[in-house]
């Protein structure tokens, strides 16, 4: 029970130092730009195809029910809302865990069992502001980004299944997005994203930082940081949503 | 050479240095003294207790009770940005090398000095391609750390330590996994850099009674004591039946404990 608390405790501290460090000199802009390229790079692909796959099963999904009311022309606010406030920031972060975050929980093992993270130390340079600030920040820019980019992409799809495949009328598809998507929905989709973005590398970063110095230890942080950061993000997500609605 | 106005003062001081890690008490009672400009190397038994004194001494790990002091500075009760100051002081060669294994061997030596110095990068490429070619490495700049062999991730960390010429050198067994030619050259090598920046040097060695040729002072580890120190010839006329032990187990080239640890006979 303790050592529950005691637990906690740190993993909260840890995201305050890497935060703080976060602001505070010496800066290294070329350590956030690696990690905002190693980022995107890892994530690109996959959060534009899932992004397409989740619009079109939306289309489809969507079409199918609208029509039993008579309603296909509700399809485009549908589907962008749908992916817009909830299904954008939650799949891009779960995407993003992942490819990024376990890259990066088993990088950060390696490099505590192998004493890298104690030999940037001995050199007098916090491994914290070093190792763990810039992958946070990374995190909490790019993922916004790539939330935008699953949710333009995934309009797509549900345009192309929605009205190309299954014949619902296609002006209304995107009058209707215009007209209901308010700066108030893109704003929580946003802000979700920014917290998942902080909440993922947070954990996968603490994860790999605090593994055990043994070959099990590497695999064991990779997949302790994976199941927790989905866990979380998806439970974070149920309260910003009753919160923010 | 100054530092605090301790100039003559030895370089480390330990006092009744304590630690325990479980129920093993790991270190049972320190006391060294390594002085200014001097190496002094600490041999024993594996599994004594060297490198979690080593890593005492460098402040990775903190004692339960005991002292140190660095160049006058009694550490284990500083903040952590104290410990940095006196850390920039330091070049340490991990026992497994800990070398950054995303960069290639330029970058992990070059590392300290882009991290740490005003230099800029035709004087850091110049000091790099230097200390390479005296450990041995030239031509191997660009390669990774898994693609080297033992030996040579050995001699690229103590490249790494020894790029920022530190004022306090602490080496974690140099030469392990060398041949008996690359031993005795990162031995001259130690030496010579030692003599020429006027630094002071904690070593930790297997190679028994080789390094005793480099060494100005030996001191001997056992059960997580320091039994016997002093200079070569003190410790080598000691009566200390642990030290006539181990020196005679060195000599049969067996090791005195058993131990299911790889330890640094093989080979030799
Ligand atoms: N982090 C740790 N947690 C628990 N026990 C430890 C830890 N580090 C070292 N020990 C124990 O402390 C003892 C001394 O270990 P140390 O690594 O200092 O030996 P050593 O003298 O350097 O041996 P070698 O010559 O083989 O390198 C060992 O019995 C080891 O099991
Ligand atoms: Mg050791």
């Amino acid at each position: 029970m303790i050592e529950g608390v005691a637990a906690l405790g740190n993993f909260v501290l840890f995201l305050f130092a890497a935060l703080v460090y976060a602001i505070a000199p010496p800066y290294k802009p070329r350590l956030l730009i690696r990690q905002l390229r190693t980022i995107g790079a890892e994530s690109f692909f996959l959060v534009a195809l899932i992004g397409l796959f989740t619009g079109m099963v939306l289309g489809l999904q969507g079409y199918n029910t609208l029509r039993r009311f008579g309603s296909e022309g509700a399809l485009g606010t549908v589907v962008a809302l749908v992916l817009v406030r909830e299904l954008g920031p939650v799949l891009a972060a779960l995407m993003v865990t992942a490819r990024a975050g376990s890259a990066m929980a088993a990088e950060l093992g390696a490099m505590q069992a192998t004493e890298q993270i104690d030999a940037l130390t001995v050199m007098a340079i916090n491994p914290v502001q070093y190792l763990v600030s810039p992958r946070v920040l990374a995190g909490v820019i790019s993922l916004p980004l790539l939330t935008c980019m699953f949710d333009v992409i995934g309009i797509w799809g549900g345009y192309i299944i929605g009205v190309g495949l299954m014949g619902a009328p296609s002006g209304p598809f995107f009058n209707g997005i215009a007209q209901n998507l308010g700066s108030h929905d893109i704003a929580i989709g946003l802000y979700k994203a920014l917290v998942f973005g902080m909440v993922v590398m947070w954990v996968c970063c603490y994860k790999g930082y605090h593994a055990a110095r043994m070959a099990t230890g590497v695999s064991r942080a990779t997949t302790d940081a994976v199941v927790l950061s989905s866990v979380l993000i998806l439970a974070w997500d149920y309260f910003m949503t009753a919160i923010l609605l | 050479m100054t530092h605090n106005g301790t100039k003559d003062g030895p370089a480390i001081i330990v006092r009744e240095l304590r630690r325990r890690f479980g129920k093993q008490q790991v270190l049972d009672g320190v006391t060294l003294e390594c002085p200014r400009n001097q190496i002094t190397t600490i041999v024993g038994p594996s599994g004594c207790g060297k490198t979690v004194l080593l890593k005492h001494l460098n402040l990775l790990l903190r004692p339960d009770s005991g002292q140190i002091f660095i160049d006058g500075i009694e550490v284990t009760r500083l903040n952590s940005r104290a410990i940095d100051s006196v850390r920039e002081k330091f070049g340490m060669l991990f026992q497994a090398g800990a070398l950054f294994d995303s960069m290639s061997v330029f970058d992990n030596v070059a590392f300290p000095l882009v991290e740490k110095s005003n230099l800029t990068r035709d004087e850091i490429r110049a000091r790099v391609l230097e200390i390479l070619r005296q450990v041995g490495l030239e031509g191997m700049e660009e390669k990774y750390p898994s693609e080297l062999s033992g030996g040579m991730q050995k001699r690229t960390a103590l490249a790494r330590a020894l790029i920022r010429r530190p004022s306090i050198l602490m080496l974690d067994e140099p030469t392990t996994g060398l041949d008996p030619t690359r031993t005795t050259a990162i031995h001259q090598l130690v030496r010579s850099t030692q003599q020429r920046f006027g630094l002071s040097a904690v070593m930790v060695s297997h190679d028994v009674p080789q390094v005793f040729a480099i060494s100005d002072r030996v001191a001997f580890m056992h059960a997580g004591k320091i039994e016997v120190s002093g200079t070569v010839d003190e410790v080598m006329s000691s009566e200390n039946e642990n030290f006539k032990r181990f020196l005679a187990g060195r000599a049969a080239g067996e090791e005195e404990r058993p131990s299911s640890q790889v330890v640094a006979t093989v080979g030799r």
